[in-house]
């Protein structure tokens, strides 16, 4: 079977072996409700504690501030609704180039009476100081900027952000999502910065689909978004999901193990299909910003980025136009936008997130076809002109 | 030869069907794509995966696919259908909700939760027999009641509510009518193109499928609008965002196919077992089944044994895992509040033990069973002094216990 090389790793990723492996048992024998008292029960339990440590020592935090989810978007919610429940109506401010599920939820709360301030970015989708220094004027009870944003792989620094937010006695939150397994990420520095809450996801990072972690400062006084039985500290109840919390904690345990060996087979491969795009006069976008060791995002002169990612498909090249969640939508990218880059530009991007199994062959490949696609459309659209 | 401890709370959670977990693997390797990428096949096979299992899911309670909502599990479907029915119809129709004292407590914790953001709620107490009658409801109902959330089946006593009686009932009062549906699912027929429900949650891990993925059925004829508990990319309609995991969904698709095509004779042979076990139990003295047996699911016996303490009774037992309650409140001594709300008293609640059997039970580990509990309830009892009275002919109510 013909199988496309996947170059769509902050999409989705595949889950490692290894990860695989460890989840199986809780499918079949160890199949217990965590909840339960009895045997299967308590191997259940012991297999999420041990999950909770290893997310935890991922991540420089304690077990005890880890509170598992669905996923990335519902940490995102539980954090930013939950703490908004808890506080008086106020000031939220997050920044322009946030995923949906920080954004809506952020918006959801102008109906029982916040304010959202979103944060403007520089054309290199680093957060512009002068407007955080704005926002931060406006005295927000919440802030939440991403670490690394899921389209450009721009990084923010966020221990600075978070300090400054907090000395404005803001509660700092930062989606980790694309960060975690990519960057190294240390709780415990990045909370005496400032950083109150941070969200992570298994299937980024070759866990499964289905868990992600909010952690969370102990200190800060959330309400649960899903109430039903009390689990994980009464924060979100649900059973646990036992196969997919342990892929997560091996997961998480892998990533960090292998994360600067991945790091510079990554950039490696990233400055190889740089290198080629530049033959080809592509804009990289939020190329002077630090980024995510895997992450492209490029736009070719006058080519559209939908009419791109299908030729790149059909020629066995799987990547995509913009983030997954809103593929669907024909809009350009509320990032690139946010950049001041402009709507015709935009069109054009298409995005290449690499993996740690990628390889150099296939990024070879992938600007070969690039280079061919490119002369066949700049000739079509010199016969239209 | 029998494998210890013998696993008898299948509504705690089951185990995945082999069949369910051989589906569900490949979506987490060779096709691990997410659903929401439209750009590559990695995408498109995981949608359609995602959209075949939705055909699977429906098809079990006759409904159309497109009413059914992916989530994370039951918990989050109680949520998503009591708190968005209620945010979204609260300033229209009225503030008031009914629901019933033996619900689960993803339906109980999330009325109290309401209850606090101003609703108002009427919890039903049940007939001794675990059931609510249709007057009850009719009386508790109001012009303004806005949600009601009856559960199909109870999780500890295994009792099947008058669903399609309460649909009518709330239909005529223009009443949103949500049932949790977790414990029914493969245990008893489910029509929803008949029944007037328009809100019914769904659990895999009670039906061996995997943790982690529950279903809403959101009716849109007529059109039930929610308001969303989880926002982000928009998926689902709008009404629940976040990644979907089709490797889960593929499992819950397939689970409830099995559920469809083979609940009819795997009942049968269930209800056998649960008869045997029950007729085995029944022969010690001073035992009690609770809830009713006729509208029943025939998985489900919960059976309090008098005189002999809870605690001791459980750990005595071992070799079987059962319950004492559900699973979700075990983690407290409490005696089951379900048990409480039937009238059972605190000692006889104390010493209740649910057993519920499934699709791997054998006649061999319900004999084992019942053998089980013979032996340690006599030797639990012959430790007794309350045993020694009782079997004295004192009736031990009218004892004057003295203080100390």
């Amino acid at each position: 079977m013909f199988a496309p090389a996947y170059l769509d790793h902050n999409a989705t990723t595949p889950v490692a072996p290894a990860v695989l492996a460890s989840m199986l048992p809780y499918f079949s024998v160890q199949h217990g409700n965590a909840s339960s008292r009895h045997e299967f029960g308590r191997a259940a339990r012991r297999a999420v504690d041990e999950a909770r440590q290893r997310v935890a020592h991922a991540v420089g935090a304690h077990p005890t501030e880890v509170i598992f989810t669905s996923g990335g978007s519902e940490a995102n919610n539980l954090f930013i609704k939950g703490a908004a429940l808890r506080l008086k109506p106020g000031v939220i401010a997050v920044s322009a180039i946030e995923h949906p599920c920080v954004r809506n939820p952020a918006r959801t709360l102008s109906r029982q009476g916040w304010r959202v301030r979103e944060i403007a970015v520089d054309a290199e989708c680093r957060l512009a100081s002068a407007d955080f220094s704005a926002a931060l004027a406006d005295k927000p009870a919440l802030v939440s900027v991403m670490m690394a944003n899921n389209e450009t792989g721009a990084l923010q620094d966020i221990a600075l952000l978070a300090a400054e937010a907090a000395t404005a006695g803001a509660c700092f939150h930062t989606d980790a999502v694309q960060a975690l397994g990519k960057i190294p990420l240390d709780f415990r520095s990045l909370n005496s910065a400032g950083v109150s809450a941070l969200t992570l996801s298994s299937h980024k990072l070759a866990g499964p689909k289905g868990a992600g972690a909010l952690v969370v400062d102990k200190r800060v006084d959330l309400a649960p978004l899903i109430d039903g039985g009390g689990h994980e500290r009464g924060l979100r109840s649900g059973t646990e999901n036992v196969p997919a919390i342990v892929g997560f904690g091996v997961a998480c345990e892998q990533a960090v193990l292998h994360l600067a060996e991945a790091a510079c087979h990554l950039q490696m491969l990233r400055a190889r299909l740089e290198g080629g795009l530049s033959v080809l006069g592509a804009t990289i976008f939020a190329q002077a910003a630090e980024r995510l060791p895997n992450t492209v995002y490029f736009s070719l002169p006058g080519i559209d980025g939908e009419t791109l990612v299908g030729k790149l498909d059909r020629a066995g090249y799987a990547v995509a136009s913009g983030a997954a969640c809103s593929a669907a939508n024909p809009e350009p990218s509320h990032v690139l936008l946010a950049m001041g880059v402009a709507p015709a530009m935009a069109r054009g991007a298409v995005r290449v997130s690499l993996g740690a199994t990628n390889t150099e062959a296939e990024i070879v490949g992938f600007l070969l076809a690039l280079s061919a696609i490119h002369t066949q459309l700049k000739s079509m659209t010199a016969m239209v002109d | 030869m029998l494998n210890l401890p013998i696993y008898l709370d299948y509504s705690a959670t089951t185990p995945v069907d082999p069949r369910v977990a051989a589906k569900m693997i490949p979506y987490l390797t060779e096709h691990f794509g997410n659903p929401a990428s439209r750009s590559h096949p990695f995408g498109w096979a995981a949608e359609k995966a995602v959209e075949d299992a939705r055909e699977q899911v429906a098809k079990l309670v006759n409904a159309d696919a497109k009413d059914i909502i992916w989530t994370s599990g039951a918990t989050e479907s109680n949520n998503l259908a009591i708190k968005g029915a209620a945010h979204f119809y609260a300033a229209t129709k009225g503030k008031h909700i009914i629901t019933v004292s033996t619900e689960h407590k993803a339906v109980l914790d999330t009325v109290k939760e309401l209850e606090r953001q101003g609703f108002e709620a009427t919890y039903l107490d049940p007939q001794p027999n675990g059931l609510i009658t249709v007057e009850q409801f009719k009386a508790a109902l109001r012009k303004d009641t806005v949600v009601a959330s009856v559960m199909a089946v109870n999780n500890e006593i295994g009792v099947i509510q008058p669903i399609a009686e309460l649909g009518e009932i709330c239909r005529a009062n223009g009443t949103i009518f949500h049932v949790d549906a977790a414990q029914a699912t493969g245990k008893m027929p489910i029509d929803l193109s008949k029944l007037k429900v328009d809100l019914m949650s769904f659990s895999a891990h009670k039906t061996y499928g995997p943790k982690g993925v529950g279903a809403l059925y959101v009716r849109r004829k007529p059109r039930i609008r929610l308001e969303a508990q989880m926002h982000g990319g928009g998926h689902e309609r709008g009404m629940r965002s976040g990644t979907l995991a089709p490797h889960q969904i593929v499992g819950m698709g397939e689970a409830f196919r099995i559920a469809r095509e083979e609940m009819a004779t795997e009942n049968e042979r269930i209800r056998m077992l649960r008869d045997r076990l029950m007729k085995g139990l029944l022969d010690i003295e001073e035992t009690y089944v609770n809830g009713d047996l006729e509208q029943r699911v025939p998985h489900n016996l919960n059976i309090s044994f008098n005189y002999v303490e809870g605690e001791s009774l459980l750990m005595a037992i071992k070799d079987i895992a059962v319950s004492s309650g559900s699973a979700c409140t075990s983690a407290s001594l409490e005696p089951s509040y379900v048990l409480r709300a039937i009238g059972r008293s605190d000692e006889l609640a104390h010493s209740s033990i649910r057993f519920t059997l499934g699709r791997f039970t054998t006649e061999e580990e319900v004999d084992f069973a019942i053998k089980l509990l013979h032996d340690k309830l006599g030797k639990l009892r012959e430790l007794s002094p309350l045993w020694e009275m009782f079997k004295d002919g004192i009736d031990l109510n009218t004892v004057q216990w003295a203080a100390h």
